[in-house]
Formats: C-alpha cells, sequence, structure tokens
C-alpha cells in the first residue's frame, strides 16, 4: 500500500531535479530524468487498478495539513474503482507525450523547464485525482492551473502567450471563489472536508436551507452550485470557456495532455466524485445538464468556421467537455467517466498529429494553407483519421461506445434528459462534420502552402510517431470495455464504476435503445457525408454560405463576441475604476486631502503666530500633539472620574 | 538559556549600534561585518524561543520583571506568549537579511545607516515583548525615530515628504493611545499591568472610548482604510531594508495591538465594534486590490497590496473565531515573509536598473532568470497558492470570516481574484514579453543575494506545507483569548449610545 505514495512522488522528486538542475547540469537531457519517473508511475498505477479489481479499496492519510480548531486537513490518498480509472488515464497519457515532446521540443531553449513542468503538472494531477479529502483536491486543482499557466506562456517572449497563460489562471480564479466557498459551506455543514465524512452525512442536510445575501437557498442545492462553479472553470464550460481557445498558445503536447486528456476533465472529475452531493439536488443536476448541453452546441458552432487546426480541435474539446458534464448532469457520472476515458485517447491522438502536421509545416497552423499532406505524412493522416473516426461516432471505435451511452442515458433522464439528448445528438452531427472538415482540407487535395513549406514537409521522427500509434490504438480498442448490452458486451466500465457512481435507471427498453443508437450514427454518418460534399465534391458551397449568411458567419467566427463582451463588462471597468476613481479621486483627493488639510491648517495656525514658532513641521507636529494629548487628557480623565 | 533572553535580543542591537557609532566612518568593512555580525547572533540568540517555548500554556514566557519607577508603579516587565513569539523571530531573521541587502546599496552615511537599523531591531522586539503598557509605548515612540530617518535621510528624492507623512500619521494615532493608558492606568488601580488589566472587567462606556483610542494607533499602523495613504508614500520612498522593516514587522504591531490590548482588556467593546472592524476591513482588502490595478510604479504595487492583504490580516482578527484568529495571525508572518521578500527582491534590481517604473521592464525572465524564478515562487505566494504559506493563511482567514458572515466571506473571497490579476500583470510585464532595451546588460543576482532569499523561500513552502509547526505555537494562546471574549458579555451598542445620549 505504501508504494503507492511514489505515484504522485515520482514526478515531483523528477520536477525537483529538473528545475534545481536543469540550467546548469541535465539541459538537453532532462527527459532522462522525467520519463522514467512517470513510467513508475505507470506501472504503479497499473498495479492499483489491479489491487482495486480484486476488490480492494484504499483511503489513508499520510500526514495532517492543516488544523486550526475543528478544522482538519490532512493529505491522504483514496484508492477505489473511479481513481483507479483516472489513474491509468493521466499516467499513460502523460507517459505518452513525454515521448512524443522528446521529438517535438527538441533544440528549444527551455527543454529542461518544459520537462519539468510536464513532471510538475503530472504530480499535481495525481495529487488531484488521489485525493480523500476536498483541501488536498483543492490544492491539486490549483496546481494543475499553475502548471498550465507556466506552460500556456511557455515561449514567454511572445506577448499573446504570456496573456493566454494570465487569463487562464484568472479566468480559473473565478471558478475556485466558487468552488473555495463550496468547501467552506461544507465545513460549516458537515464538520468535515473528508469525503467519506461528507459522503455520509450529506443527506442530513436535506430539507435544509440557509440565507445567503438576504435570501433562503437550499443547502445542498447551494453547495453544489458552488462546487460546479469550480467546475465550470477547470472544464471550460460556459461562461467561464473563454481561456481554452487562448490556451493554445502553449506547446502542442501541452494541449493534448493538459488542455484536451487531463488537466480539463478534472471537472467532470469533481462532479462524477461529489455525485452523493450533486443527486440530492435535481435544481443543480438541472443546471449541470444544461450547462453541459449549451456549452457542447455552443462550442461545436464556433468549431465549424474557425481554420486554425487547433483552436478547432480545441472548440472540439470544449463541445466534448459538454458532453461529459452533461451527462453527469443527467445521473449518468459512469458514462461521463467512461467519455472522459475514450475522449482523453482520441483528443490527445488528435492534438499530437495536429502537433506532427505543425513541425511539418514549420509552425503553420492555417488548415487553408495546407492540403494534401495525406501523402507527405502518412503515419500522421492514418492516425488522425482514427481519431477523426472515433470522435465522429462511427461504430466499433472508442467515441462511439462513450457517446451512446451518454445519449442513451440522457434520452432515459426525464424532461430535462430528452432536451438535452436532442442537443447533444444535434451536436454529433456538427462534430462529425467539422472534424472531417480538417481531414478534407487539411490532409486532402492540393497542397496551397509556400513552396518553402512544401520543400520542408516531411513525416515526423518515430518519438512522436509511435506515441501517435499508440493512442491510435486507444481510440480504437480502448472503448470495447464498455460495449452496452444492446449491442452483446458486458459493459465493464459501467459496472466497474457502479460503486462508486452509482447508475440511472433506465425504464425504455432495448429496441429504443437501438433506436437512438441508429440516429446518433446516421448523424454521424450524415456529417461526414456532408462535409465530403463541402470540401471534396462542391468546394463553392461553403463560400456561397459565408456570402449568404455573412451575419452568421461573423458571429461564428468571432466566437459570438464573448471575449469583447468580458473585456467591456469587467477587465475595463475594473481597470478605469483604478485609475480615474481611487487613486486621483478617493486616495489622492478625498482622504489626502483631509489628512494633509489639518497639517496645513496648523502650518496656516503657525503662520500668524510666526514669531513663535521655528518653521520645522516636526515642531508643529508636537505642539499639535502636546495640545491635543492636554486637551484630551483633560475631557477624558474628568469625564471617567 | 539561563540568560534572560528577551533582554539580551533586544539590547543586544542597540549595544551594537552605539559600537559601530563610535568606529571609524571610514572603515567601511568594519562597519559592515560588525553589523551583520551582530544582526545573525541575535537571530542566533532568538533561537531558544522556537526550540524552548511550552506550547501548551497560554501564560506568559521567557518572563523577566523589574521594579523600574516603583512611585508611578512602572515596571520593567517583558514576557513572549504563542502570539507574540513568532514576531520576535521575524524580527531578527529580518534584520539579518535587511543587513545583507544594504551591503552595496548603502553609500553614504553607511555607520548610521547600519545603527538606526539595529537600533529598530531593538525596539520593535521590545514592542511585542512588553508586558507593561508603558514600557510597551517607550518602546512603541522609539522605533519611530530611527525608522523617521531610515526614511528622511537614505529614501528617494521624495523622502522629506514621506518621513513627515509617515510620523505625522503615526504620532497623531501614537497619542490617543497616549490618553488611553493613562485613562486604563487610573482605572487599574494606578497600574501598567498589561496580565492585571486581562483580567480586569472595565464599564462598558469606557472599553468603547478607549477601544477607539486604540484603533487610531493601531489602525494607522496596520494601516486600514482610510488611513493607509501614508503607507503608499513611506514605502516608496524608504530604502530597501526600510520597506522591508515595514512591511515586515513594523505595520505587524497594528494588528498585533487589536490582539495584545484591544480583544483581551476590551473584549465588550471589541465584540460590539467587530461588525464595524470586518467592514472596514472587507473595504480595505478590496479597495487595496483594485487600486493596484492602476499602479505604475513596482514599490507602490506592493505597498497598496499590503493594503489588502494586511485587510485579510484584521478581518481574521475580527472574526473573533479560532480559524480566523489564527489565520490572521498566520497571515501577520506570512504577509512579513513574502511582502518583505518582494521588497527585498525589488531592491535588489533596482540596484541594477535604478528605475522601478513598470514600464520600464519587459522580458527581465530572459536576462535574469534565477531572479525571475525566485520572484515567481513569491508571487505565488502573495496570490495565495496551495502548498504556499500565503494559501493557509488567507483560507483560514475566509473560513474564520465566512462562519462570522456569509456576506463578508464571500466579499473578502473576490479579493483573491484580483489579487492574482494584479501579481500575474505584474510579473508579465516586468519578466515576460520581449526584452525592454532599458534592462539589457545587466547580470543576474549574485550568491550573497541569492542567500539572502533562500530563508524566505524555505519559510513559504514549510508554512505552506506544514504550517502546523506555526499554528501549534498559537494554538492554546488562542483559545485562551477566545475563552476571554467569549466569558465577556454581549452588549447592545445601539443601546448604549442612546444612554450615553441621554
Amino acid at each position: 500500500m505504501e508504494q503507492y505514495i511514489l505515484i504522485p512522488l515520482l514526478p515531483l522528486t523528477a520536477f525537483l531535479i529538473n528545475i534545481l538542475f536543469g540550467k546548469s547540469a541535465i539541459k538537453d537531457k532532462a527527459h532522462w530524468i522525467a520519463i522514467p519517473a512517470v513510467f513508475g508511475s505507470f506501472v504503479l498505477a497499473l498495479m492499483a487498478f489491479a489491487e482495486v479489481m480484486g476488490g480492494k479499496v484504499i483511503n489513508q492519510d499520510i500526514y495532517t495539513w492543516i488544523v486550526s480548531g475543528t478544522f482538519k486537513a490532512s493529505v491522504g490518498f483514496l484508492i477505489d474503482q473511479l481513481t483507479a480509472i483516472m489513474l491509468i488515464v493521466v499516467t499513460s497519457i502523460s507517459l505518452l507525450v513525454h515521448i512524443y515532446s522528446v521529438g517535438y521540443m527538441h533544440g528549444d531553449g527551455g527543454y529542461y523547464r518544459f520537462f519539468s513542468y510536464l513532471s510538475l503538472f503530472t504530480f499535481s494531477m495525481l495529487m488531484l485525482i488521489l485525493a480523500n479529502n476536498l483541501l488536498q483536491l483543492y490544492f491539486g486543482w490549483e496546481a494543475v492551473g499553475l502548471c498550465s499557466y507556466f506552460l500556456i506562456g511557455f515561449w514567454y517572449e511572445k506577448k499573446s502567450a504570456s496573456d493566454a497563460g494570465k487569463k487562464a489562471f484568472i479566468v480559473n480564479r473565478f471558478g475556485d471563489f466558487g468552488f473555495g466557498l463550496g468547501v467552506m459551506l461544507i465545513f460549516l455543514s458537515l464538520g468535515s472536508i473528508h469525503y467519506a465524512d461528507i459522503f455520509s452525512k450529506i443527506g442530513t442536510l436535506q430539507g435544509h436551507s440557509i440565507a445567503m445575501f438576504g435570501y433562503n437557498v437550499d443547502l445542498i442545492t447551494l453547495i453544489a452550485l458552488l462546487l460546479f462553479c469550480g467546475a465550470v472553470g477547470k472544464s471550460a464550460q460556459i461562461p467561464l470557456h473563454v481561456w481554452l481557445p487562448d490556451a493554445m498558445e502553449g506547446p502542442t503536447p501541452v494541449s493534448a495532455l493538459i488542455h484536451a486528456a487531463t488537466m480539463v476533465t478534472a471537472g467532470v472529475f469533481m462532479v462524477a466524485r461529489f455525485n452523493p452531493v450533486f443527486s440530492l439536488s435535481p435544481v443543480a443536476m438541472g443546471v449541470v445538464a444544461i450547462t453541459g448541453a449549451i456549452t457542447s452546441l455552443f462550442a461545436a458552432t464556433i468549431a465549424l468556421v474557425q481554420n486554425d487546426i487547433k483552436r478547432i480541435i480545441a472548440y472540439s474539446t470544449l463541445s466534448q467537455l459538454g458532453y461529459m458534464v452533461l451527462a453527469c448532469g443527467v445521473g449518468a457520472y459512469g458514462a461521463g467517466i467512461f467519455h472522459l476515458y475514450t475522449h482523453a485517447y482520441f483528443k490527445a491522438l488528435l492534438f499530437l498529429g495536429a502537433g506532427s502536421v505543425m513541425h511539418a509545416m514549420s509552425g503553420e497552423l492555417d488548415i487553408q494553407k495546407m492540403g494534401g499532406l495525406k501523402k507527405f505524412m502518412p503515419a500522421t493522416y492514418w492516425t488522425f483519421l482514427i481519431a477523426s473516426l472515433s470522435i465522429a461516432g462511427i461504430p466499433g471505435l472508442s467515441g462511439f461506445f462513450s457517446k451512446d451511452e451518454i445519449l442513451w442515458l440522457a434520452y432515459n433522464g426525464g424532461i430535462v434528459g430528452r432536451i438535452v439528448w436532442a442537443i447533444g445528438t444535434l451536436v454529433a452531427a456538427l462534430t462529425a462534420f467539422y472534424s472531417f472538415r480538417i481531414i478534407f482540407v487539411a490532409f486532402h487535395g492540393k497542397f496551397r502552402g509556400t513552396h518553402e513549406q512544401e520543400h520542408h514537409l516531411h513525416e515526423s521522427p518515430k518519438s512522436m510517431t509511435i506515441p501517435l500509434m499508440l493512442l491510435a490504438v486507444g481510440s480504437i480498442f480502448a472503448g470495447w470495455v464498455g460495449i452496452p448490452e444492446a449491442l452483446g458486451g458486458g459493459n465493464f466500465v459501467g459496472h466497474f464504476l457502479q460503486p462508486v457512481l452509482g447508475h440511472p435507471h433506465v425504464h425504455a427498453g432495448e429496441a429504443e435503445e437501438k433506436m437512438v443508437m441508429a440516429i446518433s450514427i446516421a448523424c454521424a454518418v450524415g456529417g461526414i457525408f456532408v462535409s465530403w460534399i463541402f470540401y471534396v465534391l462542391k468546394p463553392e458551397i461553403p463560400k456561397t454560405l459565408v456570402s449568404q449568411f455573412s451575419g452568421i458567419y461573423a458571429v461564428l467566427w468571432n466566437k459570438y463576441y464573448v471575449d469583447e463582451l468580458y473585456d467591456a463588462i469587467i477587465v475595463r471597468p475594473t481597470t478605469w475604476l483604478a485609475r480615474s476613481i481611487l487613486i486621483p479621486v478617493t486616495d489622492g483627493t478625498i482622504i489626502e486631502g483631509i489628512v494633509n488639510g489639518v497639517p496645513k491648517m496648523i502650518a496656516a495656525f503657525g503662520q500668524k503666530l510666526r514669531k513663535l514658532q521655528t518653521g520645522y513641521v516636526q515642531h508643529y507636529a508636537m505642539s499639535m500633539a502636546i495640545g491635543l494629548f492636554i486637551l484630551f487628557s483633560l475631557v477624558l480623565i474628568g469625564a471617567v472620574k | 538559556m539561563d540568560y534572560p533572553i528577551l533582554s539580551t535580543v533586544i539590547f543586544l542591537p542597540v549595544v551594537g549600534a552605539l559600537i559601530i557609532l563610535l568606529m571609524q566612518r571610514s572603515n567601511e568593512g568594519l562597519i559592515k561585518w560588525s553589523a551583520l555580525t551582530f544582526s545573525i547572533i541575535n537571530f542566533i540568540l532568538s533561537i531558544p524561543l522556537f526550540t524552548s517555548f511550552n506550547k501548551t500554556t497560554a501564560a506568559m514566557q521567557f518572563t523577566e520583571k523589574y521594579k523600574w519607577i516603583p512611585g508611578w508603579n512602572i515596571n520593567y516587565a517583558l514576557g513572549v506568549d504563542g502570539i507574540s513569539v513568532l514576531f520576535v523571530l521575524l524580527s531578527t531573521l529580518l534584520t539579518v537579511l535587511c543587513v545583507s541587502v544594504s551591503w552595496k546599496s548603502v553609500k553614504q552615511k553607511t555607520k548610521e545607516f547600519f545603527a538606526a537599523l539595529l537600533l529598530i531591531e531593538g525596539s520593535m522586539i521590545g514592542v511585542f515583548c512588553s508586558v507593561d503598557l508603558f514600557l510597551f509605548y517607550i518602546f512603541w515612540e522609539a522605533m519611530l525615530i530611527p525608522m523617521y530617518l531610515l526614511i528622511g535621510v537614505w529614501g528617494g528624492p521624495n523622502r522629506i515628504y514621506a518621513a513627515i507623512k509617515f510620523f505625522l500619521f503615526t504620532l497623531v494615532g501614537s497619542v490617543l493611545m497616549l490618553i488611553g493608558i493613562i485613562v486604563l492606568y487610573f482605572n487599574t488601580g494606578k497600574s501598567f499591568d498589561i496580565l492585571q488589566m486581562m483580567v480586569t472587567n472595565y464599564p462598558f462606556n469606557l472599553q468603547l472610548i478607549l477601544f477607539w483610542a486604540f484603533f487610531a494607533a493601531f489602525a494607522v499602523k496596520v494601516p486600514m482604510f482610510p488611513v493607509h495613504t501614508w503607507l503608499p508614500d513611506a514605502h516608496t520612498e524608504a530604502p530597501t531594508a526600510g520597506s522591508v522593516i515595514l512591511a515586515g514587522v513594523l505595520i505587524k504591531m497594528g494588528a498585533y495591538g487589536f490582539l495584545r490590548f484591544s480583544m483581551p482588556i476590551l473584549p465588550e467593546a471589541t465584540k460590539a465594534m467587530a461588525p464595524a472592524m470586518m467592514v472596514l476591513s472587507v473595504i480595505g482588502i478590496i479597495y487595496g486590490a483594485v487600486i493596484c490595478l492602476g499602479q505604475t510604479d513596482l514599490k507602490r504595487l506592493i505597498a497598496y497590496s499590503s493594503v489588502s492583504h494586511m485587510g485579510f490580516v484584521t478581518l481574521g482578527i475580527f472574526a473573533l473565531n479560532i480559524q480566523g484568529l489564527q489565520g490572521g495571525i498566520l497571515q501577520m508572518l506570512n504577509h512579513g515573509i513574502v511582502t518583505g521578500a518582494l521588497f527585498l527582491c525589488i531592491g535588489m534590481i533596482y540596484d541594477r536598473t535604478h528605475t522601478r517604473q513598470i514600464a520600464d521592464y519587459g522580458g527581465a525572465a530572459t536576462i535574469f532568470p534565477v531572479y525571475a524564478a525566485i520572484f515567481m515562487v513569491f508571487t505565488l505566494a502573495s496570490i495565495g497558492l496551495p502548498s504556499t504559506n500565503g494559501f493557509v493563511g488567507e483560507f483560514l482567514i475566509i473560513l474564520g470570516g465566512f462562519t462570522a458572515s456569509k456576506t463578508v466571506g464571500t466579499i473578502s473571497a473576490l479579493g483573491i481574484i484580483i489579487g492574482a490579476g494584479y501579481m500575474l500583470w505584474l510579473y508579465q510585464r516586468v519578466f515576460f514579453m520581449e526584452v525592454n532595451p532599458k534592462i539589457q546588460g545587466h547580470n543576474d543576482i549574485d550568491l550573497r543575494e541569492i542567500l539572502t532569499l533562500v530563508p524566505l523561500i524555505i519559510l513559504v513552502f514549510w508554512i505552506g506545507v506544514y504550517p502546523n509547526t506555526f499554528l501549534s505555537f498559537m494554538d492554546v494562546s488562542v483559545q485562551h483569548l477566545i475563552e476571554r471574549l467569549n466569558s465577556a458579555g454581549q452588549q447592545n451598542v445601539a443601546q448604549h449610545i442612546i444612554e450615553v445620549i441621554q
């Protein structure tokens, strides 16, 4: 049992070694420290998984972090079915991204820095999923955010990169603000922040309400919504989604690891972990489901028109995260985690594939300047195609099983469920469309870049293509552990997670399940087909549509102007308040006026008696002090006695 | 341990200062090395306070008591408890670092500078150790003079204005406190004994008046909104060591005053006034944080951030529950460490570039990589990242505040968002983006400077990862304080005001 402490400690050690000695001694050998460490964590994670499979759940405190009165927070590990799956996802993707980065970051001046941040991230993410109490979760939560800040702004000389890093951190702080209050409210209501205590006692709060700002609110609903604030920030749901597309400024392996496969799913993980709380509040569940559904639709529509390959994939990530969140919202936590798990593989593959393309295109991101890449980089093409088929939901691949599970359980989830099912099905079609838009525009047709770029085109080195192939295997087979009973499978994942996440009640029959499945397959195939018509058969159609619906196009192209809105209602008014009101008016005129006015009055008085005065301000102060002293002494002593 | 440890750590620096004053002005090496030696010896002598402190009692420890002016019943009485002991250690540590950081940057009147620094050390330790109110007042005022000189003589271009402003603000506050002290003296059977005052029950009306008299002195020192405007000027003009002492220890004395006097001596008034104090604190938190967004000067920005951070401290204290109080005291320590460190860092880069304008920087991470990494650690501690000391303090404070009032807790938590905003923006403008030609060609920080910062880095993570070392010091004393507050009756202020008017 003790060996599992090493799961987070190995990457932490690698981080410390690289950050302290990387610059002077290790330099471009940093991966020799980082990769063995994460490999060790991966092996231990497999052992932990095997142990949990055998029916064992570990819940152990390691040391007491903070004690103050009755408040007690410890650092400890909870390894149950949910944690075990997350451990596999995080360590395996992290390992592959580490290997890929050896080729991708080769020759970069900050090579050692890159690997130390990757190790620090892996440590933080593992601490987050291993936590057995809220404060440790919060530690991991903020620490992964910090790594994300470091890695988005990795090329800090670029203003856009350092802006994006800062934005990610601050937007996340908005979510963490709510999350932190949620933690406190849980402590105040239940007297503990340990999962085991929370889950066993949360039922006693049913029917309680609490006064906030003069309103009476249902306590459990408030707790759930405050916790959900954190998830909205970390998992980039509306309205705090704005940081994720900008996060693409970071190196591509980072986008794959942090901004697709692991960190951004922490919000979903947290909601699933707290399912005993969320399930007690129908209102909170409704909010979760609707937020997820709207985010998935909103992001998918933006992805339709973007040209930056990484941003398209980023919006697709937002959309898929919306899927996972809506799954939680209809009580299908297991399906949400299942999708989190399959998504990690195909989305990491898409990003790493995009990185491979960028590598060949000297950093070019615009898909309109690509084309015909298939014949230059076959390994990248075929793996990218597998990932796209998987995300589109083509039967037999990972993405199909998890997406289908979500849609089917949403379909069963009452009125709200039926609505989000409809939205989810529409999104499935859109997803297939924009995913294949990349395939057709970037990989098929004629090359449209410069001659220099064309001359430079090459397949990426083995250290990059091998991780792609391994992820492609994952994108196909990872979902096979969750083949539904309707298709003759065992739905192993669903049953495995059931002790932690439960399973929603399903009342519709198998015929309906097959119908829902057929609809989503039709949507996927239809999306791909339309994409083929638009970008291969009749390339003039998109152009006509753009000119016909230029208003809608502008809204989508500008991402619904959300950034501009926030700038106008939050950023600008705050800085204006500081610069134009607080500094010159309140501090500069009012307070300074009063405090400088008193000595000035005394100085003016002194002017009249200047024969008696020396002209030193210290003396005025002294006379003022003595005067005040005598005056008040007389008054007070007289009054008191 | 068989030496009078508190008297030693108070008066050894004073002796050191006198010896330095007797030295030859031209022998700068000797002056600096003596100052360093005295400060280091003093730090070493203060370590038994950390290792031999009895954490199981709320009583004063390491006590010394001698009759001083028997006619007025004035004693030379010293002692520390869980609330004050850590600040003695912080003072001795920061003084060493201040001597180190001033090694090359102080070029004129070196002798007087180091003597003044050691005098400040002695008097501020005296403030934390006094258990006699008269003695306390002597130290409180004594500290003002060398500090005034430090700003006025070795400060920036606008130093005279800043020094006088600092002096006037604190003096006005101190005068009101002196009156309060005298009133207490007559109402405690002509005694200045603080321990006796802590068990005396004063009439509520008297408590209220005294509360505001002490408030004047303490609020200015903290500084609480709206009497904070001396701080940015004082910080901006003060030499690096002056800013470090100001931020690190001097402004803690205001909060310490609330803990040592207002709460245990005037418990009923404290309870009655706590809501008002919390509101002022929250205003300070948000006001100080927002105003940081408009700053263009490095030191001014950190100075205003102190207003915000000290708002957290007073919020925690006046939440009047254990989490708030422990968080508040811990955050006093944290703020001393982190803000002290930030001022040290700014001083180091100022020694090279001679500019504090944020706009003159950019790309410093490329030119000063080691410096940038260290500055990042303190930035993160300042914005309260978990595993740094700032998180533990702020979390406990907000938890305490939230327990006392949901609204106050919620609004204060907003300060954390803005805090991340101004600190990361500052960091971006100074360290990221393209290199500003104005900072080109300078060297990264040297070994002396790194060694100056390392102790503070260790403390940042020590308190962040294992705060119980420090929380356990104050545990019993804080419990005791809360019992004292709880034993006092609840008073209806409005009713009393009406009675007074009638």
